[in-house]
């Protein structure tokens, strides 16, 4: 438990020293969404309809921007290996990347989307749901990037490669996340979705590790 | 099934199943043609549309049976390191992707006169387009490495990764009841389709099966002589210098 905290602490620092990386995510996430008005036209129905599809996507968007990042500076200066070697299980060491991940790209992107809300005219009513459906579900995304960064270690444009792997594995919580919040501004019941993302993530939580761990390791022999 | 993995006995064995394989998929995709195309009666409701379903059926069967294959050839690699394993799951991909492709454009052909629309984001055909993208991504991540060993291992947990997806296409018409109709050939209380439209269809199924099985087998071989090939000439260099 000390290594995952020791890891944990490590990375928060390293994206605390380099502000500008980690609030790049989360300017992305505004400017991406805010291109929609320019295309589709500022008709205000119109936005309130796509905002939680444009969020959700956008969000997904922002999140690969920095998975490429996630294992490949301690791969390439080595410490990697060194994690791989660590008598603490490599599972932990991914749970503990994924992490960070979360605390430095997800939960600002949470703290931006009741901005974009209202850039949207969405409801405010369903500004709640919106919280709750995005910190459910961006937990999932990290997760299941973790194992897709873990997976192009090495590889020849692996920074296009991420995404072609993660995206299609993301969609599930995309739906959700949607279909919450679209239930929720219909004043229908939004448990059954957000049941889904819990699902999704508590199935992703005990299986990307596994699955990023066992990437990394193919990665180092 | 190690007993295959020695690469001279498979591809006696290989050499020696695969043209009867060949004949027998000919053979089969030939009789089902036929049967499809000129003795089955036409629908009542769908008219000759209906005989694009004897291509597409089975073409959505060999996308997931194929990826079914790619994700257990993925298990024995990862686990057993079966050397044989990763030349299966490779030589699958494309073959699969093709199939799912074929299936998309094939249901997309039907969908315009039955459903007036090419496409819809119905829960089946949203996941088939998934799997469709997880065989392009096996694909990529195989071709992306210098080391091709390292490429298969990482193919490998991936796939083992997004065959999350095929039960999902498969129960996608029963837990979401969209547009795509429900199984009508696999289901508990035995089929509800007329014989008369079911035998072409299983022809065409089993035909498309031994297709793939002969494709692979030709790949597989393919393989195995590129790397002897590539052995005899690093061994021909070393021996030059």
């Amino acid at each position: 438990m000390s290594g995952f905290l020791g890891l944990l602490a490590r990375d928060l620092r390293l994206a605390l020293r380099r502000r500008a990386d980690a609030s790049l995510a989360v300017l992305f996430f505004v400017l991406a969404a805010a291109m929609f008005p320019f295309g589709v036209g500022p008709e205000p129905n119109l936005l309130a309809r796509m905002a939680p599809g444009v969020i959700w996507v956008t969000a997904l968007l922002a999140v690969l921007l920095s998975l490429e990042r996630l294992f490949l500076a301690d791969y390439e200066d080595g410490s990697l290996e060194l994690m791989v070697l660590a008598p603490q299980p490599l599972e932990m060491t991914v749970l503990a990347k994924a992490l960070a991940h979360w605390l430095t790209t997800g939960l600002p992107l949470i703290a931006a989307a009741p901005i974009l809300a209202l850039l949207y005219n969405m409801d405010p009513a369903g500004l709640p749901m919106l919280i709750l459906a995005m910190a459910l579900g961006t937990p999932s995304l990290s997760l299941i990037g973790a194992v897709g960064a873990a997976l192009t270690l090495g590889a020849r444009r692996g920074g296009v490669l991420i995404p072609l792997l993660v995206l299609p594995l993301n969609i599930p919580v995309l739906i959700f996340g949607v279909a919450a919040l679209d239930a929720a501004l219909a004043g229908l019941n939004p448990m059954p979705h957000i049941m889904f993302l819990g699902a999704l993530f508590l199935g992703s939580l005990v299986l990307a590790p596994v699955a990023g761990a066992a990437a990394l390791r193919q990665a180092m022999e | 099934m190690h007993r295959f993995a020695n690469p001279g006995r498979f591809l006696r064995i290989a050499n020696a199943v695969l043209p009867w394989i060949a004949v027998l998929a000919a053979v089969l995709i030939g009789a089902g043609l036929y049967l499809a195309l000129f003795v089955s009666p036409a629908d009542y409701q769908q008219g000759d549309s209906v005989r694009i379903m004897y291509v597409h059926v089975p073409s959505a069967w060999m996308a997931m049976f194929i990826y079914t294959v790619i994700a257990a050839a993925s298990a024995s690699s990862l686990i057993w390191r079966h050397p044989l394993a990763d030349l299966v799951a490779k030589a699958s991909s494309p073959i699969g992707a093709c199939f799912t492709f074929l299936a998309l454009a094939t249901g997309s052909l039907w969908g315009k006169p039955m459903w007036g629309a090419w496409w819809v984001w119905d829960a089946r055909l949203t996941s088939v387009l998934v799997l469709f993208f997880l065989y392009l991504g096996h694909m990529a991540l195989m071709g992306a490495f210098d080391n091709a060993a390292r490429g298969a291992r990482a193919a490998a947990i991936l796939a083992l990764v997004g065959f999350v997806n095929v039960p999902i296409i498969k129960f996608s018409v029963e837990w979401w009841s969209t547009l795509h109709q429900p199984s009508s050939v696999l289901r508990l209380d035995g089929p509800s389709i007329h014989p008369s439209m079911l035998w072409p269809l299983l022809a065409m199924g089993l035909g498309f099966k031994l297709y793939y099985l002969a494709l692979m087998l030709v790949r597989v071989k393919s393989e195995l002589i590129a790397a002897r090939v590539s052995a005899r000439a690093s061994a021909a260099a070393e021996a030059a210098a």
